[in-house]
């Protein structure tokens, strides 16, 4: 209604507008006299209650057909059973009679208060047998409509002309060969090709607000996942970033990608809204690439996690962790004393049954084979020893064992091609008042994996970082008291020794309490993060030499590039200032630094395993100097353009502030006389103006003094 | 009187940084500077520097409320100027170096006698006095206040009398802020004393009309400072100047047309500002809130005086030494001595050494 209306309207009642308090009135409840609300969420409501107006009522078939002496009875035997479901409506029960033959026609309609209780009536009551030739045939009366609408002949669905996906590899055929980053900082989110020689990254593709929390690369770089309140979206493809395909699933707090980057599993949690109940977890699996849902999980925070204390927040992410290697076979769950293990093929456990292992607390796959490596804490009071173990999925065989004693805890590693698995031990001294540390070294790939012991050679040493060396046989270990840990390199064999762990070196008293070794292994990274304002240590391992140190100060996050080329060090917005990253060469040559408020997130495109054998990469190695010529001629020419371009770029801005000098000092020339004025006639200006020395004759009469002098006479 | 000549360690450019932008051989970091002459006389942390313009004056304000006087040759303190009952926030110097004026938080501007110390005139406002400017022939000067309680932010332009004995209070003009609750942090004399530059946290730079108080010019919103500007700075033939803001930029503007010429990043918010009258160097000065230092490391705040190349934009080096946010920055006329003023309460008058003036880039 327009105002005008109104007011026409009022006038004609005799009613003055200007006396009524509008506030006063009261509509009845759920009378709206047509006047749409403009309070969006009372309109929503409204509007999904009238799309499902038939909703709660269902339909009945294969009842018995009765005369009418025998009407209400029927009517009482269906009430009856329909009563224990649901609250049928008060004259909710309509069964139809044949005008002509006075009998039922062996349906009925049922209507209750809520779709739900439609909907439960509905799936409980379907092919329920009142007796052997009366099999009830339930359906939604919504659905009957829409059964009754479907076409009788059948027709062929019409075959789309294909269209070429796109390149999904695209930017593996870099001519340049480089490597993409993706950072987000403030509002936007940008991707990034690395482009060390021009000492500058060089922009692929930018917007703001891409994502509403974080982005992900899949594990073989082809997808870059975003998340947003409907769901998650995958973005790649050939030149700018196109999205690819969307998965639905409402506030996605957390997603994570099957390791061969098939599946994408999404995570949400709802705080309970009473805090004494367990927060409620959704996990979806996606298919990838059809954006089909494979399978949901709905529960409790607690069935997806073991319950460790204040488990409110919801589950510990990864929730399903995928076995290694790249067919997405298995994906394992670990909850309360069991630990589940899907397989991807029908999306159900295996064997319909999951594994019963009391108080395991920790699985993790083998990178490589699907071998699960599980602990299990010691248990009533050290009677029954802490257990590791290896089993073979989806045999469920157990591979190996090794019961422990007097452990508080233990961390599985698993060296990056599935051939070791470490397990730092932490156990009690005999006082139970402290604990030390100590690695039991698993070679899987050896016959009847061997297990072998390890002690630091100080064994009272705290133990700070431990990393594999990523494809190598070579561990790093921080070990000693803060603020001067030492750092020590182990071998699992070396060229004496095959089958015993051997030590390399051991650096002294290193500002360090991350290790960060290359993809490619050979280097790593010695990092003093956080307590130790970003000092950094590019360690040669093969040689046991420093190739450089430097600082980022204050940095936060390390990370190689994937082909171990570069490293970029970076200081998030956990810190206030000096916000943004910087690139480094491997060896610890600083290449170039971007500073960025805001900054939340750095993360490289990962790259697919190169298809080049071991034997051929390392025939590269041995004759780099051939294959690298034609490279640095490159590098050379790129750096003579910089400097040509940087120069010119000089000379642009000089001129072009000389113009503006130019200016500036003919247009004070013109003022010279209107500032003379204003200084009284003062001629010097500020620029002229040079001392001019100038002997100045001071006279002064101190005192007078009258003296008589006496006049001889 | 007292007197303290400090020569600590610090005076230093940040070796690294400066070997970065180097390409030639002057990897000398300014590490070989002169020591500076710290000056240690005030108590809370410094609000305001100027020079004279002989360049052998240094006057100081700071929150305590004593502008105090330095010998710039070697620091030593030559008197204070008695009489603020507030944080003393700025201060100006007649070209003849003979009057001083001084803007104050006890809602005050006052006249001094250089050379005596004697109070001359006192301007009496409503509100604190925040920034003083005197004008080309120094017959007028313009004075900004805060908005307080009722008040709103205004600058007031005075007539300074040949003659202290006529000096009267009367504004010859008062503007309004357009946002009179924000603060006009800055407010200096334009070309020929016919305009005014006013900026303040409203981050708008404005120019006036001196004779209607009209509004003439307003920066681009596109192009100017996202947060309050802190700090202004004329160079010498007042052609350009130069604004610092939180938003960790500083802005070299055209005062005739206020279009933005040159831009420059840093890291913290800035606070200081100043330009070598000499080479085409700025300077800019600021670092981590007070409040927001949380962090043990001194080197977290950066509370360096930077020094930017004014044509490429590009960070030249830094000089270290204070502890605390720096507050003030001044050229030397000459151009070859700077001094900074920190939220520590200590001034540090440095003299360039000649790596200085050979420095390219």
């Amino acid at each position: 209604m327009e105002v005008l209306d109104i007011d026409a309207r009022a006038a004609k009642l005799g009613i003055d507008w200007s006396q009524v308090n509008l506030d006063s009135i009261q509509l009845p409840p759920g009378q709206d006299f047509g006047i749409e609300s403009d309070d969006e969420a009372v309109y929503h409501d409204d509007q999904s209650e009238f799309d499902t107006g038939f909703g709660n009522i269902i339909v009945v078939d294969h009842l018995p057909v009765v005369p009418m002496e025998k009407f209400e009875k029927l009517e009482g035997v269906v009430k009856k059973i329909y009563n224990q479901i649901g609250v049928i409506k008060e004259n909710g029960l309509w069964m139809p009679v044949d005008p002509d033959t006075k009998m039922t026609l062996g349906y009925c309609f049922i209507e209750f208060n809520s779709p739900q209780e439609a909907q439960n009536a509905k799936e409980k009551s379907h092919g329920y047998k009142l007796d052997k030739s009366h099999i009830f045939a339930v359906n939604m009366f919504d659905d009957f409509d829409r059964l009754m609408n479907v076409k009788e002949e059948w027709e062929p669905p019409q075959a789309r002309p294909y269209v070429p996906g796109e390149n999904l590899q695209k930017w593996l055929t870099d001519e340049k060969a480089r490597d993409q980053l993706v950072i987000r900082s403030g509002p936007d989110t940008e991707v990034f090709w690395n482009d060390a020689r021009q000492k500058n990254p060089e922009p692929v593709h930018k917007r703001p607000y891409w994502t509403e929390s974080y982005v992900q690369w899949s594990p073989l770089g082809t997808y870059l996942v975003t998340l947003h309140k409907q769901g998650a979206a995958v973005w790649g493809g050939a030149d700018t970033f196109t999205r690819l395909m969307r998965y639905q699933h409402s506030m996605v707090k957390l997603v994570d990608f099957s390791p061969g980057e098939k599946y994408l599993v999404t995570y949400h949690s709802q705080e309970p809204s009473n805090p004494r109940d367990a927060s409620k977890v959704e996990i979806k699996v996606f298919d990838v690439r059809t954006g089909r849902m494979m399978r949901d999980f709905k529960g409790s925070a607690d069935e997806f996690s073991i319950g460790g204390p204040g488990g409110v927040a919801g589950a510990s992410w990864p929730v399903f962790r995928w076995a290694g290697g790249k067919d997405d076979k298995y994906f394992a769950k670990l909850s309360k004393n069991t630990i589940s293990v899907y397989e991807t093929e029908t999306f159900s456990l295996i064997d319909k049954k999951s594994m019963k292992v009391d108080n395991v607390v920790d699985i993790c796959w083998s990178p490589t084979d699907s071998i699960l490596s599980l602990f299990v804490p010691e248990q009533g009071g050290g009677n029954q020893p802490a257990k590791v173990a290896l089993v073979s999925i989806p045999s469920k065989v157990e591979l190996r064992q090794k019961n422990l004693f007097s452990v508080s805890d233990c961390k599985m590693y698993w060296q990056s091609s599935g051939e070791y698995l470490a397990v730092k031990v932490d156990r009690y001294t005999k006082t139970k008042k402290s604990t030390y540390s100590g690695f039991e070294l698993f070679r899987i790939k050896e016959r009847d994996i061997p297990i072998e012991v390890l002690e630091l050679d100080n064994k009272n040493d705290k133990i700070i970082a431990f990393a594999w060396e990523p494809k190598g046989h070579r561990f790093a270990v921080i070990h000693g008291d803060q603020p001067r840990p030492d750092v020590s390199f182990y071998s699992m064999k070396t060229a004496q020794n095959t089958g015993r762990v051997s030590k390399l070196g051991t650096l002294k008293a290193k500002q360090a309490n991350a290790l960060f070794w290359s993809p490619t292994g050979k280097y790593i990274i010695l990092a003093g993060l956080k307590g130790f304002n970003g000092q950094l240590e590019f360690f040669n391992v093969d040689e046991l030499e420093t190739m450089a140190t430097a600082e980022h100060f204050m940095a936060t996050d390390i990370e190689w590039d994937p082909t171990g080329r570069y490293v970029a060090t970076a200081v998030t917005s956990v810190h206030e200032m000096e916000n943004g990253f910087t690139i480094w060469s491997f060896n610890g040559n600083l290449l170039y630094r971007i500073l960025k408020d805001h900054f939340f997130q750095l993360a490289w495109r990962p790259r697919p395993p190169s298809f080049l054998t071991a034997e051929k990469e390392e025939e590269i190695a041995k004759n780099l100097k051939k294959y690298s010529k034609k490279y640095e001629a490159e590098d050379q020419d790129v750096s003579l353009l910089l400097s040509e371009q940087d120069r010119e770029k000089r000379k642009a801005l000089n001129e072009e502030w000389e113009k503006w000098v130019m200016q500036w000092k003919s247009l004070h020339e013109e003022e010279k006389l209107a500032r003379q004025s204003l200084r009284d006639g003062e001629v010097s200006d500020v620029e002229e103006d040079e001392y001019e020395a100038k002997e100045v004759e001071f006279e002064d009469v101190i005192d007078v003094t009258e003296e008589i002098v006496q006049e001889s006479m | 009187m007292t007197m303290e000549c400090v020569n600590p360690e610090g005076l230093r450019l940040d070796g690294r940084q400066f070997n970065e932008i180097q390409s030639s051989s002057h990897d000398q970091t300014l590490e070989s500077w002169i020591r500076p002459i710290l000056l240690k006389g005030h108590e809370r942390p410094l609000t305001c520097l100027r020079y004279n313009r002989d360049g052998d004056l240094l006057f100081s304000c700071a929150k305590d409320h004593t502008p105090t006087l330095w010998f710039v040759d070697n620091g030593e303190r030559l008197g204070t100027y008695r009489g603020h009952n507030g944080a003393v926030w700025c201060c100006d110097v007649s070209r003849d170096s003979s009057r001083l004026i001084t803007g104050s938080a006890d809602q005050t501007a006052k006249l001094w006698d250089v050379q005596s110390g004697e109070q001359l005139f006192t301007f009496k406002f409503g509100s604190p006095a925040r920034f003083v400017d005197f004008s080309v022939g120094d017959h007028l000067a313009v004075i900004t206040t805060d908005p307080f309680m009722e008040r709103t932010s205004a600058i007031h332009v005075k007539r300074i009398a040949e003659d202290p004995q006529d000096q009267v209070g009367d504004s010859v003009l008062v503007i309004n802020n357009p946002d009179g609750k924000k603060r006009i942090n800055r407010a200096v004399w334009g070309l020929l004393n016919k305009t005014i530059v006013s900026a303040g946290e409203d981050a708008v730079i404005r120019i006036w009309d001196t004779e209607t108080g009209t509004l003439l010019k307003e920066s681009d919103e596109e192009v100017g400072h996202k947060k309050a500007i802190t700090s202004l700075c004329k160079a010498a033939d007042d052609s350009h100047f130069l604004t610092g803001s939180l938003d960790k930029t500083a802005k070299l503007w055209d005062m005739r047309t206020l279009t933005l010429i040159k831009s420059y990043t840093t890291v913290v918010p800035v606070n200081a500002v100043a330009m070598s009258p000499l080479l085409n160097h700025v300077m800019l000065g600021g670092g981590q809130d007070a409040s927001a230092v949380t962090t043990t490391d001194h080197r977290a705040g950066k509370f360096e005086a930077k020094f930017y190349d004014t044509i490429l934009e590009e960070e030249i080096g830094g000089v270290k030494g204070h502890f605390g946010p720096i507050n003030a920055l001044a050229f030397n006329p000459d151009g070859k001595s700077f001094s900074s003023g920190g939220e520590d309460g200590y001034v540090r008058l440095h003299h360039f050494d000649s790596n200085y003036f050979d420095i390219k880039i």
